[in-house]
């Protein structure tokens, strides 16, 4: 959003920002090709025992309406597209979180013919959250991570 | 799996859903054609999460396979696991220590459990009931805890060994175990109660998705799917593997064969599953958990093996050439099986329906990804089996002759002429 404002709106603009993005990262979750471990600890992490929307973290359906696209599992040929193309729909700033072994190298899939490799040969990845699958309180911490980072941006 | 070729008249409208939509949790997509509100006609295709597994496995030995194979799903993982185990140690002719076959029967239970409950989760969600959906997924980290405490993780447990498994139950663990088990029972009981007498959630289950029991076989559906249309098809009990002869269960069957049938099925599955799981405990073989020696090469020949996954049955081929990586793996997921009674039971109702009745077959496409739907020709999103194949062939002779590694460099081969509408499911 671009608006002609003085140089001291526009820092207090910045800050109300920054400060609604900490409270409330609304995420996207794609899966491109994982096995679906990841999925359901990322979803797990929704649910009461975690429970990261005490976070204000949501789960979004649109990618036009979220700030974080929470990815897992290797990029295969037929997902690279839709991957890139979820991510370029995303409103700006946004930021990625790779989560999973396979996200990050390809893990166990590495060298299977349709992988292409990892998230980040493909999208710009900001927080990498290892383990097959990362426990809940891993995701949580890559969560945390991510609003650090933005925070002192 | 069918395709229908959508005939655009002026009312009529396709619904693309997919491949990243809030109603999957997975890339799958799905087409909708829609007069009004009534589906008219639906197509799928599958193939997001295609990695080329199978082709995959015959360049890792036989020890490393059993990792990647339990990695086809994170769901059903030790269900993926023990197929493979028992299939290899049928060609290697040796047969897994008594004890080690109840613990793979009862982690494979214990794993049923798990996924039954996250399918209520799921279903419940589709509903628009996410009070259920929040109740299940938070009572579902009962069995969690226990498959992390036997295991040390909470998915992806890797409990299995060729010839055995790797991890014992103590007598503490035990009693842990039949703690969780007498909460789950107690709440397993509760939402059977909910799923059958609350009037809204019924109102989205009864007489929805009904498929008789004639479609079922006719449809060759496959697990609680099947079982919820009075088909008996159950691996555990039709072909016992494991310890299931020792420890046997009964099939859980439901006639009317409707989304309430399913949901009914799936959660009486679980009182079986706590039976068995208890009467393992008590009556747990002596012995040990894994074979003094197996071995690293395995004879030629082949081998079949059939288990019975949370969502059905689980079949795996294996070939071996007698050398230490296999030379043929061949895995068929009842994922698979059941999405044909998908498209055809979303046919004549509304489009409201149509995510509970994909639900209700308890889809998982990460497993059934290994086959590929082809619909069109020209679309460059569409991958046939000849293409594939050749870029199987491309991937692994570029990877011998220079000795990279990675498929980043490897261009795709230009795209064979497909015939219009091909309406076969090509499994890779």
């Amino acid at each position: 959003m671009t608006l002609n404002l003085a140089q001291s709106w526009q820092d207090a603009l910045d800050k109300v920002r920054t400060w609604a993005r900490l409270n409330s990262p609304w995420l996207i979750h794609y899966n491109s090709g994982s096995c679906n471990g990841c999925d359901i600890e990322i979803l797990a992490t929704l649910t009461p025992r975690y429970d990261v929307e005490r976070l204000g973290v949501k789960l979004q359906g649109s990618p036009r309406h979220a700030d974080v696209l929470i990815c897992t599992g290797p990029v295969t040929r037929q997902s690279k597209d839709r991957l890139r193309r979820i991510y370029e729909q995303m409103p700006e700033p946004k930021f990625v979180i790779a989560v999973g072994s396979c996200a990050i190298s390809g893990g166990a899939f590495q060298g299977c013919y349709n992988v292409i490799g990892h998230i980040d040969e493909v999208i710009p990845v900001d927080v990498y959250v290892p383990g097959c699958p990362p426990r809940p309180e891993a995701i949580i911490d890559g969560v945390v991570k991510l609003l650090q980072k933005i925070g002192k941006q | 799996m069918h395709t229908n070729e959508h005939t655009q008249k002026a009312e009529t409208f396709i619904v693309p859903i997919g491949p990243q939509h809030p109603a999957l949790r997975e890339p799958g997509h799905f087409e909708f054609t829609i007069e009004g509100e009534i589906v008219t006609a639906a197509s799928v295709r599958l193939g997001y999460a295609h990695r080329g597994i199978e082709k995959g496995t015959e360049s890792r030995n036989w020890v490393q396979n059993l990792y990647m194979l339990e990695r086809i799903c994170g769901i059903c993982s030790h269900i993926h696991a023990t197929a493979y185990c028992l299939g290899v140690e049928q060609l290697a002719g040796v047969e897994a220590p008594p004890r080690a076959q109840a613990i793979r029967e009862m982690v494979a239970e214990l794993e049923r459990t798990h996924s039954h409950l996250l399918w209520l989760g799921e279903a419940a969600h589709e509903a628009g009931f996410e009070t259920l959906f929040m109740y299940a997924w938070r009572d579902r980290e009962t069995v969690m805890d226990i498959l992390e405490a036997l295991t040390g993780n909470r998915v992806n447990y890797s409990a299995n060994l060729l010839g055995g498994v790797k991890y014992d139950v103590t007598g503490e663990q035990a009693s842990k175990i039949e703690q969780g088990l007498d909460y789950l029972e107690e709440r397993t009981r509760h939402y059977l109660d909910v799923v059958t007498s609350d009037p809204v959630f019924i109102q989205r289950t009864r007489g929805i998705g009904v498929m008789t029991a004639v479609q079922a076989d006719r449809l060759g559906v496959v697990g609680p799917t099947a079982r919820a249309s009075g088909v008996v098809r159950d691996v555990r009990v039709e072909a016992p593997y494991a310890a299931y002869t020792a420890f046997p269960i009964t099939p859980v069957l439901a006639q009317a064969g409707d989304l309430e049938a399913r949901f009914v099925v799936r959660l009486r599955e679980l009182f079986e599953s706590y039976g068995v799981i208890r009467r393992i405990l008590a009556n747990l073989p002596p012995g040990e958990l894994v074979l003094k020696r197996m071995p690293r090469r395995i004879k030629a020949g082949e081998a079949i093996s059939r288990v019975e996954a949370p969502r059905g049955e689980l079949f795996y081929f294996i070939r071996s050439n007698g050398s230490d990586t296999p030379d043929r793996v061949k895995v068929r997921t009842p994922t698979l099986c059941n999405m044909a009674s998908v498209l055809t039971l979303t046919v004549g109702r509304h489009l409201a329906d149509v995510p509970m009745i994909l639900v209700g077959i308890d889809p998982c496409f990460s497993c059934n990804d290994r086959g590929l739907v082809l619909k069109r020709g020209a679309d460059h999103e569409h991958w046939t089996w000849d293409r594939l194949r050749q870029i199987g062939l491309d991937y692994y002779a570029g990877e011998r002759g220079s000795g990279g590694v990675g498929g980043t460099s490897i261009s795709p081969a230009p795209l064979p002429p497909c015939p219009p509408a091909l309406l076969t499911g090509m499994h890779v």
